[in-house]
């Protein structure tokens, strides 16, 4: 199971130099280069070589790099996945997943240029990204049909138009999508990627979505611009509340260990395995955020 | 490879370089560049247009350069489109890291 | 007459008489001086009046920013009168004022005093067109020189929104709306104060008495009414906007926490803000913290834009002394706000003065072109070696605040902005506590006391040289920029020393 951090997935229009050499001045978590709609046809042999080149030459830190890819089934998708995977990009995003099939396919081109270059097979990391019906109706399959799968995540602009209606602020239209999505990357046991919010200018409407995909369990979300990413990471901040509450847990544990006492309280209540893994979490995300 | 027409990439917005591929009668390559940083840089430019050049395989060739304060990454990966652009080829070859 | 002079004892040793009173002199009801005012037909006519000869000094302010006409206006009367060798000491100099090189080929100006040049004028100067350098003087610098006589203006031409026939002189008009707006005519002030003959231009003649006002009628020798003192686009814009730019919201967000963290931001404390995106965007994140720990400001200083005016009205900055409105809404506040008034640059800035408005700042923020791993900045010439900014109060505000920080990205494009060595040291390092860039906060080494409180506070303090490597890697190493031995500017610190000089650059052609 992947242990990293997914707070954030900042979008990074593939064919943009001024964006693509500053991404990791930002304090997201992932960085994801896109080779797909935000690129013109004309310019996707430009994109493909800016992306490579820049993930040869900048030092991304510890920041998760990301690639969405075209098609794996045209000309274009499959030297996107030789150029990405030549310059080791950390995880090739395949947008429109709707089948398992489409994950298989483009898994087996990945594995056919990691051998070209030398690299051990798996080394490249994969995520799904749902964006229409079929898609949704087929999470649960597609999260676990791949070791490389790292995450799924959920793109709503497609997805509402295959679905025939539009977005709106409370996202009653995504709720099914969201459920799907969270359920099977949960059975699968990898991360939730909530979809973009695209009006930038409205933080509060921004708040209000982030609230409600964490509140349904989802890891994190994708943003289109560096300005979300602080109230993004605030909403996933532990309070001080919480932070105590988990310290106290990891401590309970502690003593427990020594006295090799088998169970564990904690002010009257049990702390089973689920608490102890809630109380990690929230310590994870609190040193993440720098308030410990 | 040979440059068989005029191959362009990139555009003139800030940090971008515009790289201008086209046919040359001699041998060499032939560099004219625009850059706002001509003389902290323009030699640095050109050496990687150069570099990257060699590397495709292309030996002849006439780059008209307008940059932008590009970084050497961005110069190469440009370059290296016009010149696939110009030869009109996808002999792509990439490099493992 | 009751007495005679020669009848007073030690009537030697009064110095000050002018002999006996003598009645048929005209004294009363001066009808002409009344109409006419101090008002003259033309440019041509004040020039004349002043005594203007071949040689002297002029000045003028530069209130007008890019929309100024006044300048070039005179100039031009000046050279068609045929005058020759003049020194011209403008507060600043724009890319406006390039018709300036003509006059200079011409020798009709063969020396230039200024906080900086911009435009074409500076490109040629950088490339060797005076004989005499240039001589760079920071605002409180240029007022400490006039006031001690240092620089002796001969004829101060000051353009101005409004004006009445005698000569109180305003940035803005209470009387209408025509005209211009500037706001603060803090340069002019020190200008007219000292200047041997000043004469105000305006386009907007207003009735007498034209006050409160900037610059007063004690301080005039003449008017002119000229046709248009500016362009009101070039003079300044509507309100300057928040910045939207996440490089420059990230570099604001950080200063905001520095400032906070740096042990001057109580009650009561005192600020000045700088230009430019990320300046103006700090005091934004600074209003959020002023309200979450419940403290205003006793004033801000500068350098007043729309955004300090609007603090000051939701009462979270109780006074602003404005130098230069940096927008309308700021000049609109100066007219109309009573707790918003002008201060004269030497009232600003002045090194002699202990109670300069500088030295009162409790921090500043500042913007650099380059900074170099011993703090010092260059706001003068670009990473080519052009001239191509001002000192303006950078050197004053710098030594005068508790807490100067200068806020720039690690890169612009791809010239690094923290480098091993500027190319021209404007403002010396040890006045320079703290660095704020996109990529990492440095604390100057002078500075441990500061150095401790930001870590205390969480923020990270990168050493500098850290910095100047990352920016490095990043650019790639730059060849040096070639000059020739001539020097063609001369950069003065605040007390009229000599910290650098500007070398002409070679031109290359490639």
């Amino acid at each position: 199971m992947d242990e990293r951090l997914r707070r954030t997935m900042m979008f990074v229009p593939g064919n943009n130099p001024g964006m693509i050499k500053d991404a990791y001045i930002y304090k997201c978590d992932s960085i994801m280069f896109d080779l797909e709609d935000s690129v013109s046809y004309a310019e996707k042999d430009s994109a493909r070589d800016l992306v490579y080149q820049a993930l040869k030459t900048i030092n991304y830190g510890d920041k998760e790099t990301v690639v969405r890819i075209n098609d794996p089934r045209s000309q274009g998708g499959i030297n996107d996945i030789k150029a990405m995977v030549a310059a080791k990009v950390d995880v090739i995003r395949l947008p429109k997943t709707e089948t398992v099939d489409d994950i298989l396919v483009c898994q087996e081109e990945i594995a056919r240029a990691e051998k070209a270059y030398g690299y051990a097979e798996g080394t490249i990391r994969m995520m799904a990204a749902i964006e229409s019906a079929e898609g949704v109706l087929n999470a649960a399959a597609i999260a676990k049909c791949s070791k490389r799968l790292i995450g799924i995540a959920l793109g709503a602009e497609d997805y509402v138009t295959d679905m025939k209606t539009k977005r709106s602020p409370e996202g009653t239209e995504l709720f099914f999508a969201r459920s799907m999505i969270i359920h099977a990357a949960r059975a699968a046991k990898i991360a939730a990627i909530d979809t973009v919010y695209s009006d930038v200018n409205n933080e509060q409407g921004l708040i209000a979505e982030v609230t409600l995909i964490k509140q349904l369990g989802f890891d994190g979300k994708s943003v289109i611009n560096p300005r979300q990413i602080e109230p993004i990471i605030k909403i996933y901040t532990p309070t001080e509340k919480e932070i105590a509450h988990a310290q106290a847990v990891m401590v309970a544990i502690e003593e427990a260990h020594k006295k090799g006492s088998g169970v564990i309280a904690l002010k009257g209540k049990m702390i089973d395995r689920p608490i102890v893994m809630r109380a990690e979490r929230v310590l994870k995300l609190a040193k993440a955020s720098h308030v410990l | 490879m040979k440059v068989v027409k005029t191959g362009t990439s990139g555009t003139m917005e800030s940090s971008d370089i515009l790289v201008t591929v086209e046919e040359s009668k001699d041998k060499g390559i032939h560099i004219s560049l625009d850059s706002p940083v001509k003389k902290q840089f323009g030699s640095q430019i050109k050496s990687v247009v150069l570099e990257t050049a060699k590397k495709i395989g292309v030996e002849s060739a006439n780059i008209t350069i307008i940059d932008k304060g590009a970084l050497d990454c961005v110069i190469r990966a440009r370059t290296s489109t016009a010149l696939y652009r110009a030869c009109d080829s996808e002999d792509y070859k990439w490099e493992a890291k | 007459m009751s007495f005679k002079l020669e009848d007073i004892d030690n009537l030697d040793k009064i110095e000050n008489l002018y002999g006996m009173y003598d009645d048929t002199k005209v004294l009363k009801n001066n009808v002409n001086i009344k109409k006419e005012g101090k008002v003259l037909t033309s440019i041509e006519e004040a020039i004349t009046k002043c005594g203007l000869k071949d040689g002297m000094t002029i000045s003028f302010h530069h209130h007008f920013r890019n929309g100024d006409f006044v300048l070039n206006n005179v100039m031009a009367v000046i050279a068609q009168m045929g005058f020759k060798h003049l020194t011209l000491a403008a507060s600043s100099l724009l890319a406006v004022h390039e018709p300036l090189i003509e006059h200079i080929k011409n020798g009709v100006v063969t020396r230039i005093e200024t906080s900086g040049v911009r435009g074409e004028l500076a490109e040629q100067l950088s490339r060797g067109l005076m004989d005499i350098p240039v001589v760079f003087r920071s605002h409180g610098g240029r007022a400490y020189a006039i006031h001690h006589g240092d620089l002796h203006i001969d004829v101060a031409f000051l353009g101005a929104p409004s004006c009445d026939p005698f000569g109180n002189a305003n940035g803005y008009s209470r009387d209408n709306d025509n005209g211009v707006i500037c706001g603060s005519m803090g340069y002019a002030k020190t200008d007219a104060q000292y200047a041997a003959k000043v004469v105000i231009l305006t386009d907007n003649v207003v009735p007498f008495p034209n006050v409160p006002a900037g610059i007063p009628q004690s301080d005039v020798d003449y008017v002119v009414k000229v046709d248009q003192v500016g362009d009101p686009s070039g003079i300044m814009s509507g309100a300057t906007r928040f910045t939207k730019n996440p490089k420059e919201l990230m570099i604001a967000e950080t200063a905001a926490d520095v400032i906070e963290a740096s042990g001057v931001f109580q009650d009561g404390f005192s600020m000045q803000m700088g230009t430019g995106g990320a300046s103006l965007a700090t005091a934004r994140f600074l209003k959020e913290k002023m309200l979450r720990k419940k403290i205003t400001c006793s004033f801000a200083l500068g350098g007043i834009s729309g955004q300090m005016v609007k603090l000051h009205e939701e009462g979270l900055i109780k006074k602003l002394l404005d130098v230069q409105s940096f927008d309308v809404d700021a000049a609109v506040s100066l007219k109309n706000n009573r707790f918003h008034q002008q201060i004269s640059a030497y009232y600003y800035a002045s090194p002699d003065n202990p109670g300069s408005a500088v030295n009162q700042l409790d921090f500043v923020i500042l913007s650099a072109l380059e900074v170099d791993v011993h703090f010092n900045v260059n706001v003068l010439t670009g990473s080519d070696g052009v001239i191509r900014g001002a000192i303006g109060g950078h050197q004053d505000t710098a030594a005068g605040a508790q807490v100067s920080i200068i806020t720039c990205p690690l890169t612009r494009g791809r010239i690094a902005t923290v480098v091993d060595k500027v190319n021209t040291i404007v403002t010396p390092g040890k006045t320079i506590d703290i660095v704020v860039t996109d990529q990492g906060v440095a604390v100057n080494p002078l500075r441990p006391d500061l150095k401790t409180k930001l870590e205390a506070a969480g923020i990270q303090v990168t050493p500098i040289e850290d910095l100047r490597d990352k920016a490095e890697n990043l650019v790639g190493h730059p060849l040096p920029i070639k000059y020739t031995d001539k020097v063609v500017g001369i950069v003065t610190y605040r007390d009229g020393s000599v910290i650098d000089v500007v070398r002409q650059i070679v031109e290359t052609d490639d």
